[in-house]
């Protein structure tokens, strides 16, 4: 196996396209390292995007937040602004593993490794993050709900890879909120996520909804109904009632040693409800 | 937390009651510690398993050509290396093992019996090449049925397990063979008789899964065989002798030529009093000529070392209306995984000890099915059949109105009380435990909405058995201590109480060491137990057998008689008319002597111990349920236990908190999931949930101290009966904050949630 850390996104396209067998990008390392030592992979290349810049950022472009592919949870749950601006997005990097853990998971490692039940991309998905994706062909964006097309699967082509996530311009009144279900209290895997990303008008009213959900599917979805329940109203019970139903109806789950097509479906609607609380509750208290 | 919290158990002892930082405690923070996996020899080979990827298959061919032509591969070893071993039932912790299924458990034979069984195993130069190895065994497997559930094994159409096998235990003796390796009996008067006394009976049927004990430290062993046919093993487990004999049984060796030394052990709780990896260890070092490592990976030892049975129980019990238990009745269903041997017996005896009886029958079957073979898990057998009993006397109390601690305390066993199993109890402290929750702060505490309270009892036999001790005195006074029962639950620094408190000098002179096989007379594992008690009881007798030496030392130099010399505080004084005459001489003092006045002190013993005091414990739980996610978390805990005397504190309450965790887990989310293959799905901890440290409140503890007459210092076994009571607890606690009772284990959230909705569609119709 070989090893490389180039230090340019460049330099990471031209080995990732390099017309030998395709390579594994690593960033924190925390699916593909334990992917490797199962010998469930065994590629012939890996290559380490944690040295270019550009993954290890976090940064404001004009009023909206950029966060490097590389960053890791512990540094997002350290990052005042990124807290502010998108606190569910930031609590659903912080709740992945063990605090030795979150010194090394990255976004994009947790949306890359294609799980249906990684924390980060329903709340990412929620926030209508979009994904800046470098390739041979140059710079291009790609909103996260289509990088996933699989269990394991992305869209992503050769010599392509994450470079960092860009996050819309924030409006005041608005907040997201991502849950998790999993039957311990951490160091597990969603049994069901919700992630609910809100905006109010002036008259308190829902202007904007976004509700996405993590193991109901074999990749995160997008509710649009689920949203559309919420828009309009002031996210009053018989509001959330409706945004509860259509998250379950969207399911389509499996049954597996994790959890029951039924239990996900149910649960599916009650995390949603908390979260879009939580999320409500947070943008009348923000800015 | 505790009652014996200021460093005495009561005012006549100095050491005794204390609480010392453990002799190991530095090593083990420091990484220091020397594990199953720690140690290296020169040329030293890798061995692995192969194992089978089939619940139940006939294993027509094994070729293992390819593999042995493999560069770096040093040899392969399957059945064909073992000799075949006739019935021979020997005891291993608290449950027997038969030879003849030992030597097929760690290499099949005629058959693989479950997912895991080890049907060849490769030394190899490194890892790598021994895995490369393994792929390269060619199985001819003829795959048969499998069968997963007692009540499936059962059915008389059953893929039978051994095809030979015939029901002991019931006359006539059956003329077909079946899964049911044996049933067994338990009576104490007419339980007809009780039942027609009684006004109210309830009767219910439970279930419970298996479980792993989750010791963190995987089974792991180094075996190093020489030309002349003696052989050094180091492996983790609980009993180092029981492993010598064992391994000298498979391998056809004196046990003289195995010297086993048990490595620090990194958890046990009952799982490492068995054998898996030694003697293909030692085979292959034989075969290959060199030291030999083997390691499991955590997916091996979930799928091929012993859970605690799977059982089905059903009980039936008779009260009066004022709250008296006129009889109660069980059946026992208990999984042996692929052997027989499920810890169904001690189930049965267990059941209704809690109480003073006047009818009881209990009927267990030993049933088997493809799953790894069980082995002991703390107080084995007991938690299951002790879950489905407290659980119908929560129901009883709630039936009649009455708090559920006085009912106990009504029926409760206490000395005098003829137990259903055979022994009438001496003291035993049920009752003060009962007091203790009562009075308890805990037990009065408001609840909050939706929130619900369990309480639930628990009793453990606890052993004794054959032990050895050895006091050598250093030059300059200081003792070295050898024991030879491995410390699971910090009992050498109970050992080193003991033997301060006897001798009367500071427990920081006395360093403690577990003995090799060959150091020590033969020494039981540690289990049942018994350690503390047994091994402690040796340590006192070791103790005064340096004292009689010590005084007979100093009355030579004093020239006096023997029993004019007495011992107290740590050294020899003149009694009697010769009170005062000499200066007394210490410890130390007559170390220094010892050259010049008959040579060394080494004080000993080899007894085997016997008058176990049994334990009982009651334990309170508060719950919170998520009615929305079926989520049940644990508020509060507090665990109550006979400690007979708590020798050193701290390690007491931190078996009552480690036995109440991994209840919690039992009661809450630990369960196997296998697919229609029969092939375990969740072989890991990612998977299989035990409590994390943020599933679990601080767990208090109060220790009630009613002293076993027969030990010096009346201690009682500990360690097991705090994994009986929490399933109970946490059911009842359950049921009283949902109005809804589970009889079936794990209260996992989709099983709660699922049972929510059931009634909420019941109420809507």
């Amino acid at each position: 196996m070989r090893y490389e850390a180039p230090e340019t996104i460049e330099g990471a396209v031209k080995l990732l396209a390099g017309g030998g067998p395709r390579g594994r990008v690593l960033a924190g390392g925390t699916d593909l390292l334990v992917q490797l030592r199962a010998g469930m992979i065994a590629p012939e290349l890996v290559v380490d995007i944690k040295r270019i810049d550009e993954t290890r950022e976090i940064r404001e472009e004009g009023g909206r937040l950029v966060i490097g592919a590389a960053v890791t949870g512990a540094e997002l749950g350290e990052h005042a602004a990124a807290k502010a601006m998108w606190p569910g997005v930031v609590e659903s990097a912080e709740l992945i593993g063990s605090t030795q853990i979150q010194g090394r998971a990255s976004l994009a490692g947790n949306l890359c490794n294609a799980s249906p039940a990684a924390d980060t991309v329903p709340a990412l998905v929620a926030a209508a993050a979009q994904c800046r994706i470098a390739g041979p062909g140059g710079v291009r964006r790609l909103p996260v709900e289509e990088v996933c097309t699989g269990p394991g699967q992305l869209s992503l082509d050769d010599g392509e890879f994450v470079v960092a996530f860009e996050f819309p311009e924030r409006r005041p009144r608005s907040a997201d909120a991502y849950l998790r279900f999993i039957p311990r209290t951490e160091m597990d895997i969603a049994v069901v996520g919700a992630g609910v990303n809100l905006s109010f008008d002036d008259s308190g009213r829902c202007a904007a909804a976004r509700v996405a959900l993590g193991a109901v599917a074999p990749t995160v979805i997008l509710v649009e109904a689920a949203g559309r329940a919420l828009v309009g109203t002031e996210c009053d019970d018989a509001a959330l009632q409706n945004m509860a139903a259509a998250a379950s109806a969207a399911c389509r789950p499996i049954d597996d040693k994790r959890g029951t097509v039924e239990y996900r479906t149910k649960v599916a609607g009650v995390l949603a409800t908390r979260a879009a609380k939580i999320a409500a509750q947070r943008a009348k208290g923000a800015r | 937390m505790a009652a014996t919290s200021n460093g005495k158990a009561n005012g006549a002892t100095r050491w005794i009651g204390t609480r010392p930082v453990r002799p190991d405690g530095v090593d083990k923070v420091t990484g220091r510690a020397r594990f199953g996996a720690d140690v290296h020899l020169p040329n030293m080979l890798v061995g692995k398993v192969l194992r089978s990827p089939h619940a139940h298959a006939r294993i027509r061919s094994i070729d293992a050509s390819a593999a042995l032509a493999l560069p770096g591969v040093k040899t392969v070893t399957t059945r064909d290396d073992f000799n075949d071993l006739s019935s021979e039932f020997v005891p291993a912790g608290e449950m027997l093992v038969n030879y003849r299924d030992v030597v097929r458990n760690v290499m099949a034979r005629e058959k693989a019996l479950f997912e895991g069984h080890p049907v060849a195993a490769v030394a190899a130069v490194s890892e790598k090449v021994a895995r490369e190895a393994l792929a390269l065994i060619d199985v001819d497997y003829e795959v048969l049925p499998h069968v997963l559930d007692v009540v499936d094994a059962m059915a008389p159409d059953a893929p039978l397990l051994h095809e030979d096998m015939i029901t002991a235990g019931v006359e006539p003796t059956p003329t077909k063979p079946s899964n049911i390796a044996k049933v067994v009996e338990f009576k104490l008067g007419d339980v007809a008789e009780g039942f027609a006394e009684a006004d109210i009976v309830i009767e219910r049927e439970f279930s419970t899964q298996p479980v792993h004990q989750g010791y963190i430290e995987p089974h792991s062993c180094i075996a190093n065989y020489s030309e002349d046919g003696q052989a050094e093993l180091w492996c983790t487990t609980q009993g180092h002798f029981v492993v010598r004999g064992h391994c000298a049984k498979l391998l056809g060796m004196d046990v003289s030529k195995l010297r086993v030394t048990a490595s620090e052990i990194g958890g046990g709780f009952g799982g490492k009093t068995v054998v898996y990896l030694e003697p293909v260890a030692l085979m292959l070092s034989r075969k290959s000529g060199q030291p030999v490592k083997m390691t499991m990976s955590r997916e091996e030892v979930f799928r091929a070392s012993g859970p605690a049975a799977g059982t089905r129980v059903w009980v039936k019990i008779g009260m009066t209306n004022d709250g008296r238990i006129t009889a109660g009745e069980a059946v026992l269903k208990y999984q042996a995984g692929a052997f027989q041997g499920s810890p169904v017996q001690p189930g049965c005896m267990c059941a209704f000890a809690p109480y003073d009886l006047n009818h009881v029958k209990v009927v267990g079957y030993d049933v088997l099915v493809n799953r790894p073979k069980v082995a002991a898990y703390r107080a084995p057998g007991a938690p299951q059949s002790e879950f489905a009993v407290e659980s119908v006397v929560d129901e009883l109390a709630k039936r009649i109105g009455m708090d559920p601690v006085e009912l106990r305390l009504k029926n409760a066993a206490k000395q005098g009380t003829k137990a259903a199993y055979g022994p009438t109890f001496g003291p035993v402290g049920l009752v003060e435990t009962l007091e203790e929750a009562k009075a308890h702060e805990h037990y009065r505490a408001p609840l909050k909405e939706g929130q619900g309270r369990g309480v639930a009892s628990g009793f453990w036999f606890n052993i004794g058995g054959e032990t050895c001790a050895t006091l050598n005195l250093g030059e300059d006074g200081t003792i070295a201590l050898v024991a030879g029962t491995p410390d699971i639950g910090g009992s050498r620094a109970s050992l080193c109480l003991q033997a301060a408190e006897t001798l009367g000098v500071d427990v920081e002179r006395i360093r403690p060491l577990i003995g090799d096989t060959s150091t020590l007379g033969y020494t039981f594992l540690t289990g049942g137990s018994r350690t503390a008690f047994a091994s402690g009881m040796a340590v006192v007798e070791a103790g005064k057998d340096m004292i009689r030496q010590l005084c007979e030392r100093a009355a030579k130099v004093w020239d006096i008689p023997v029993d004019a010399v007495e011992w107290a505080d740590g050294e020899a004084r003149p009694a009697g008319s010769n009170a005062g005459e000499f200066d007394p001489l210490s410890l130390a003092d007559l170390a220094r002597l010892a050259g010049k006045t008959g040579g060394p002190f080494v004080g000993r013993a080899q007894i085997n111990a016997q008058g176990a005091g049994p334990s009982f414990g009651t334990h309170i739980v508060d719950v919170d349920v998520d009615r929305e996610t079926g989520r049940v978390t644990i508020e509060r805990y507090t665990v109550i236990q006979d400690a007979g005397t708590a020798v050193h504190p701290s390690y007491v309450e931190g078996q009552l908190q480690g036995g109440a965790v991994q209840g919690i887990g039992w009661a809450l989310n630990e369960e196997y999931i296998y697919d229609d293959k029969g092939r375990l799905q969740n072989p890991g901890f990612l998977d299989y949930r035990i409590p994390v440290c943020s599933d679990v409140p601080m767990i208090d503890t109060v220790i009630v101290e009613v002293p076993n007459p027969t030990h010096p210092y009346g201690v009682r076994g500990v360690g097991e009966t705090p994994i009986v009571p929490p399933m109970a607890a946490i059911a009842n606690a359950v049921e009283d904050a949902l109005g809804m009772r589970f009889m079936d284990l794990p209260m996992s959230p989709p099983r709660v949630l699922k049972a929510l909705e059931d009634a909420r569609i019941a109420e809507a119709a």
